[in-house]
């Protein structure tokens, strides 16, 4: 690879562009796929790089006999409504696994820098800051406060949006209130289907950390379903 | 960020080609491991990547532990004589306790040298 390669590679990944890396297998040459330019030695025809576009798109790596595709995307989001407890062990499990993380929360006293620090915040309302927010198909997006008021609306542009995760924690019963409050604001049955509630995969979670671990499967694993 | 958590990303996928920037910038030779191709239950996916610097240290992985010391062989080599190499692992029967995957997978790795 050549440090040229390396370096613009690397400022990409710095910009939060999606890039694909495409190499040459047998002569080492290489270029750098972008959504629409190129940069690199190696020549493709407009089918590799068509090919190469939608392997990005679906963040995929892939090799098509001696050429090798590697995507590579900015990283996954989750954005957590509500800085709760369960929040904390949440973030570093979701950072663990890949994704950034922010915690939106206007009661002053919980998202606050002692108690999540280093972590982005915003006191804004929930719709809001979401609203603010580029809500990809990459993002997760949970609501952990219980309170209708702060939980409800970020629903309701959560629904709006490319999100690929939805979850809602709250029992059964809190859940199925949610749902009629939802219905009554005019949101139909299947966009209200696409909330995870009560949150996370059954596993019996008890304290904070084991919810979070729930939680963070459950991401996981509509993730690789929609891929 | 916790400063616990900031060693844990040296090992993500994210940082493997920052850390092989951060050695060559040292001055260091540095090779790149790709997974590019595997068959059967391999450990890793296609994409994943081990950087590997003269010295022999590695961040990031092509497997679960199985056949990274094997690469750091090669990818000696391939720093040696600057010619990058694709390299296929599977389960051998002479060679299976050292270099071999457990899973009975196979893996074909691309081994560059970072100009």
């Amino acid at each position: 690879m050549q440090s040229k390669i390396l370096k613009e590679l690397l400022s990409a990944r710095e910009k939060k562009l999606s890039v694909a890396l495409v190499s040459d297998l047998s002569t080492g040459r290489q270029a750098l796929v972008y959504k629409d330019s190129v940069f690199g030695d190696l020549k493709l025809q407009e089918e590799m790089l068509n090919h190469a576009r939608d392997n990005l798109i679906h963040d995929r790596s892939k090799r098509v006999d001696q050429i090798f595709i590697q995507s590579f995307n900015p990283p996954k989001r989750l954005i957590i409504i509500g800085a709760v407890h369960i929040a904390q062990p949440l973030i570093d499990i979701a950072s663990t696994t890949g994704f950034s993380t922010m915690v939106i929360d206007p009661r002053g006293a919980f998202a606050t820098s002692s108690r999540f620090p280093g972590i982005e915040l915003s006191e804004e309302w929930p719709d809001e800051a979401l609203k603010k927010l580029q809500i990809d198909n990459r993002t997760a997006i949970v609501t952990l406060t219980h309170d209708p008021k702060l939980d409800d609306p970020a629903l309701q542009v959560a629904l709006e949006s490319d999100a690929f995760y939805i979850g809602s924690l709250g029992s059964k019963k809190t859940h199925a209130k949610r749902i009629d409050r939802l219905t009554e604001a005019g949101i139909s049955t299947n966009k209200i289907e696409k909330i995870h509630g009560p949150i996370g995969l059954p596993i019996g979670a008890k304290t904070p950390a084991e919810i979070a671990i729930s939680i963070m499967a459950q991401i996981t694993q509509t993730l690789h379903k929609s891929t | 960020m916790k400063e616990s958590e900031k060693e844990n990303n040296m090992y993500s996928h994210d940082d493997v080609l920052e850390c092989a920037a951060k050695w060559r910038q040292e001055g260091k030779q540095v090779a790149i491991a790709t997974v590019v191709s595997t068959w059967g239950s391999s450990p890793r996916p296609v994409g994943s990547q081990l950087a590997i610097d003269i010295d022999g240290n590695m961040v990031g992985s092509v497997s679960g532990g199985c056949i990274e010391g094997a690469v750091v062989h090669d990818a000696k080599q391939v720093m040696a004589d600057r010619n990058p190499k694709l390299i296929k692992f599977g389960v051998s029967d002479e060679m299976a306790w050292e270099v071999g995957l457990a899973c009975g997978g196979e893996v074909e790795v691309y081994v560059e040298q970072v100009e």
